[in-house]
Parts: structure tokens; C-alpha cells; sequence
């Protein structure tokens, strides 16, 4: 009955990145299993939208490998990006186009047609709760249903791996419950492989796995609840940072 | 809200994991999605028409009385200004239309949708040509719609041109957007494009036969007719003036597809994530 084991949804080792003189990563390596959440913590300038620009190949160059549902990003660049689904910390729908624009149109990136693209559609805004709101233009929707519409967009092409860049910045403290429950049942459910990269400590605690970065370098990878028994992540992440700052 | 979802079974698909036909389909996708935004952007159509047909209707007028213009090729007799003056007004459609695409480009990347564009799995070469082609098409309607108006202020080229000057349409619109999308690689932030209304369209266009012919420009400077015999556009404008008459002015035609080559060429290196300027820009902006 021994197998080879199914590929890790992403593979992220040894990457390195600096801008001129400056390093943004330093030898960045993590994984994220299929079905699990893992998240990226660390505060502004750690380097998490770095590593998300390289993951998902908007930089490229450096050192280290990256493999997205065992697709190495750098040879097989388009198996690899047709594996993933990303929501950019910006946002990237087209304001002058309705949801079901939108999403035909990213549909359309992925090589599929207006015909197979019309119920995989009405199935992702059912999933993400805007089935309703298909033919509204973006600019109507509020900020966390252009939240909702963006990670709809990024599960049109069903990817094995999602990456969310700060997806709950400028959101109201239920859109960000909504928008993090959402993305943890699509783990547990789609057996999707989510890194989602934040600076907010509260969005981490029930993550299967939690990354911590500082700096460029990743100080701590396993369960928060390793790295903070009593749930004080915060604490913990000060103690590890202070530590790193002395060294 | 979450719901499970039954994984269906996957299209038919190639070596890279995209269903067959994706290459076709991603252009339509793209196509579509400027054709939408134009469509929604009206103004945006008659804006780029009313240019042109102020230059036609109002300078072209007052200049018809006082610059005579001899034989020139490929005019087979003398020609009124207005005549002379059509083919550099269509080019100036293309020249806008493909500044108009490095705007968009530089406001797609401001506002993120670039970046989608970026992560799709076809190759960037192919997704900035996608681009580029869906914006000289919509150039190309802005052109045929400027040529019919002209036809009745008595600017009648032979009925065959019109289909002969397509081509030309498409090769001078793509030479014209690829420098709109090189420039625009290079265009940091929205507000730092007046500066290539002042430094790139309106040197272009008043350095070239758009107004005038080159031999007006020899009588005036020497070097000023040889900055407009070098000047891209200036062949942009004869290919499209020669095609209409229905000839091949085979010197601008190896000029234009060099420049495409070339702009091209430059475009795909600056938006390429290990090369370009992206990567060495901190927020990939």
C-alpha cells in the first residue's frame, strides 16, 4: 500500500530576494500541505508581499525553489500558475465591470471558455455568498464583497493552492470573520492549500500552521499553539523578534 | 456561506495543465474585456474622433490657402491639404489610441488588475500581445469611423484602399501600442504621464509627415527633415497614406515592423519577472 506521498500544495525553499542593495528575504523556506491553512505572520516590511510577488512569479531571479502542487515555478511556469489562486492585498477586479464580467474575464486567463465558465461562475459566488450579486458592478459592492468577489475570481479555475496577501486590510470586523471563515472552510473542505499572509496577530491562532517572518528570515514554522501554549501569540512573536534583535 | 463544492471533471488538457484551445480563448477573454470597458467609456470614442476632425474641418481649412503642396508620391496629381493631411490624422488616431493603452496599462498596474493579468499561466509575451492587439482593434474602428466622415468632406481615396490600408492599420497600431506599452513598463505612477504627452506624442506628431511633406521640412532645416526622415511615426504615416492609394511604401513598412520588433521586443524584457523593472521595485510598482 506505500505510495509516493501526494505533493505539498506549496513548496517554498531557500528563497532569497533583495532590491538593489537591500535584502527583503534571506533563505525562506515553508511548506503548505494540501487541505491545510498556513499562516504567514509578520509585521509591515517583514517581506510576506515579497514572497508573494515571488510565489507567484511577479519577481523572479534570487536564489532558493519554489513548487506549486509539486510544478517548479521557474521551469514549468504555467503548470504551476494554473495551480494557483492569489488575492493580491490590493484589489484587482475592474471597478467598470460586473462580478460575472470579472470572473468570466479571469476565467478567460485560465483558457476557459464563456460556455464552462458560466457554472463554475454560479458555483464559486455561491460558495463565497454573492450568488445574488453576479450582475452588480464591483464599484457597488461593499468592501468585503469585493473581498468575496476576489477570492471567487481566484477559485475559478479550481487551484490546488490559494495565496491571500493581507486579504482583510481596510475590512470591518465581521467582513474580516467572514472573509477568514470562508477561506479556512475552503481549506478544510476543497482540500485547498491556503498561505494566507497577515500582520494582524488575532487572524492566526486557529491556522494548522503558522510561518513567522521578520526580517526576511522565517523565525518560527509549526502550530501557534508549539510556538504559544497559552494562546499569546503576540507575546511569543515579541519574545522571538527580541531574541532575533539581540542575536 | 461555505458550502462544499463537487470537483468536476477537468476539461481536456495540454502538457501545462490549460484546456486545449486556452491561447484562443485568453485572447477572446482579453478582447472582450477592452471592448466592454469601451464601450462603457463612450467619450472615450468621440474624444479620439473630435481630434482628428478639428485638425481636419479647422487647420486643414486655413492651411488649404496658404500651403501649396507639389506632386508628391503617392499622389499622382495635386492633391487639396485636406487630402494630403488624412493619413497623419489616422496615425494620430493610432498614436493616442496606443498612449491611451500605456494609461490604462500604467492605471491597471496602480490599481492591481495588472498583476492578474501577470499570474495567468500563459506566457507573458503572448498576454501583453493580447493586450496590445485588443487595443489597435479598438483603434482601428476609431480610424474606420474618421475615414468615413472624411469621405464626406470630400476625402475619397479609391474604394479599394480602404481594404488595402487595413493592414497597415494593424501594423502601424501595434508599432504605436508597443511603444504606449513600453513606455508604460517604464511609468511609475499615473501622474508622470503628462510628461509623455509633452516629451513622446507631440514631438512624434509635429516631427513627421503627418502636416507636411519632407521635402517642405528640407526647405526649412536640414536637420529637422532628417529627425522626421528617422522619426517612426513619420512611416507609420506613409504606410498608411501609401496603402490607401493602394501601394506599398516598402521602406516605412521595414521600418514599422522593425520599431514593433524592437518596442516589443523591450516591453516583454521590462514586464519580464527576472529582468524587468519589477522585480527590483519594491511593491512591484
Amino acid at each position: 500500500m506505500s505510495g509516493t506521498p501526494p505533493p505539498a500544495a506549496l513548496e517554498i525553499a531557500g528563497v532569497s530576494h533583495a532590491f538593489g542593495t537591500v535584502r527583503a528575504l534571506d533563505g525562506v523556506s515553508l511548506t503548505v500541505p494540501a487541505g491545510a491553512f498556513v499562516a504567514l505572520l509578520g509585521v509591515n516590511g517583514a517581506g510576506k508581499s515579497t514572497l508573494v510577488n515571488l510565489a507567484t512569479r511577479l519577481y523572479d531571479g534570487g536564489g532558493g525553489s519554489i513548487r506549486i502542487a509539486g510544478h517548479d515555478l521557474r521551469r514549468d511556469p504555467g503548470a504551476a500558475l494554473a495551480s494557483l489562486g492569489v488575492v493580491f492585498q490590493s484589489r484587482a477586479l475592474d471597478a467598470d465591470l460586473t462580478v460575472r464580467q470579472n470572473l468570466a474575464y479571469h476565467a478567460a486567463l485560465h483558457g476557459i471558455g464563456r460556455r464552462a465558465a458560466a457554472p463554475r461562475i454560479a458555483e464559486v459566488l455561491g460558495l463565497v455568498g454573492l450568488a445574488d450579486r453576479a450582475g452588480v458592478s464591483v464599484s457597488a459592492l461593499s468592501g468585503g464583497q469585493v473581498r468575496r468577489a476576489e477570492i471567487a475570481r481566484a477559485l475559478i479555475h479550481r487551484p490546488e493552492v490559494m495565496i491571500l496577501d493581507e486579504p482583510t486590510v481596510g475590512l470591518d470586523v465581521r467582513s474580516r470573520a467572514e472573509v477568514l471563515a470562508l477561506t479556512r472552510g475552503l481549506a478544510a473542505r476543497q482540500g485547498v492549500g491556503v498561505l494566507w499572509a497577515t500582520h494582524l496577530f488575532d487572524e492566526v491562532g486557529e491556522a494548522d500552521a503558522l510561518v513567522l517572518l521578520h526580517r526576511g528570515r522565517v523565525l518560527w514554522h509549526g502550530p501557534p499553539a508549539a510556538l504559544a501554549p497559552d494562546g499569546d501569540v503576540t507575546g511569543a512573536f515579541l519574545r522571538l523578534t527580541g531574541a532575533a534583535e539581540a542575536a | 456561506m461555505t458550502e462544499a463544492v463537487p470537483r468536476a471533471t477537468p476539461a481536456p488538457a495540454t502538457r501545462t495543465g490549460l484546456p486545449r484551445g486556452a491561447w484562443a480563448i485568453a485572447f477572446q477573454g482579453i478582447a472582450a474585456r477592452e471592448a466592454l470597458r469601451f464601450l462603457r467609456q463612450r467619450g472615450r470614442f468621440l474624444a479620439a474622433l473630435v481630434r482628428p476632425l478639428v485638425w481636419l474641418f479647422i487647420f486643414a481649412a486655413g492651411f488649404r490657402s496658404v500651403l501649396g503642396l507639389s506632386i508628391t508620391p503617392p499622389y499622382q496629381t495635386y492633391v487639396l491639404y485636406e487630402v494630403y493631411v488624412v493619413p497623419g490624422l489616422v496615425a494620430m488616431i493610432q498614436l493616442f489610441n496606443g498612449m491611451q493603452s500605456s494609461l490604462s496599462m500604467v492605471y491597471d498596474r496602480e490599481t492591481g488588475a495588472m498583476r492578474t493579468l501577470l499570474v495567468s499561466p500563459l506566457p507573458r509575451w503572448f498576454l501583453l500581445f493580447s493586450k496590445l492587439m485588443a487595443g489597435v482593434l479598438v483603434s482601428i474602428l476609431q480610424a474606420y469611423a474618421f475615414l468615413a466622415i472624411a469621405w464626406f468632406w470630400d476625402v475619397r481615396p479609391p474604394a479599394l484602399g480602404y481594404l488595402a490600408v487595413l493592414p497597415a492599420l494593424i501594423f502601424a497600431g501595434l508599432m504605436l501600442g508597443a511603444l504606449g506599452l513600453l513606455l508604460s513598463s517604464a511609468i511609475r505612477q499615473l501622474e508622470n504621464f503628462a510628461g509623455v504627452m509633452n516629451f513622446v506624442i507631440f514631438p512624434m506628431f509635429f516631427a513627421s509627415t503627418a502636416l507636411y511633406p519632407l521635402w517642405r521640412m528640407r526647405e526649412s532645416s536640414v536637420l529637422l527633415h532628417d529627425i522626421c526622415a528617422a522619426n517612426p511615426f513619420t512611416h507609420a504615416v506613409e504606410l498608411i497614406r501609401f496603402a490607401l492609394y493602394l501601394q506599398v511604401n516598402w521602406l516605412s513598412l521595414g521600418v514599422v515592423l522593425g520599431c514593433l520588433a524592437l518596442f516589443f521586443g523591450g516591453a516583454v524584457l521590462m514586464y519580464d519577472p527576472g529582468r524587468g523593472l519589477w522585480p527590483r521595485r519594491k511593491g512591484g510598482r
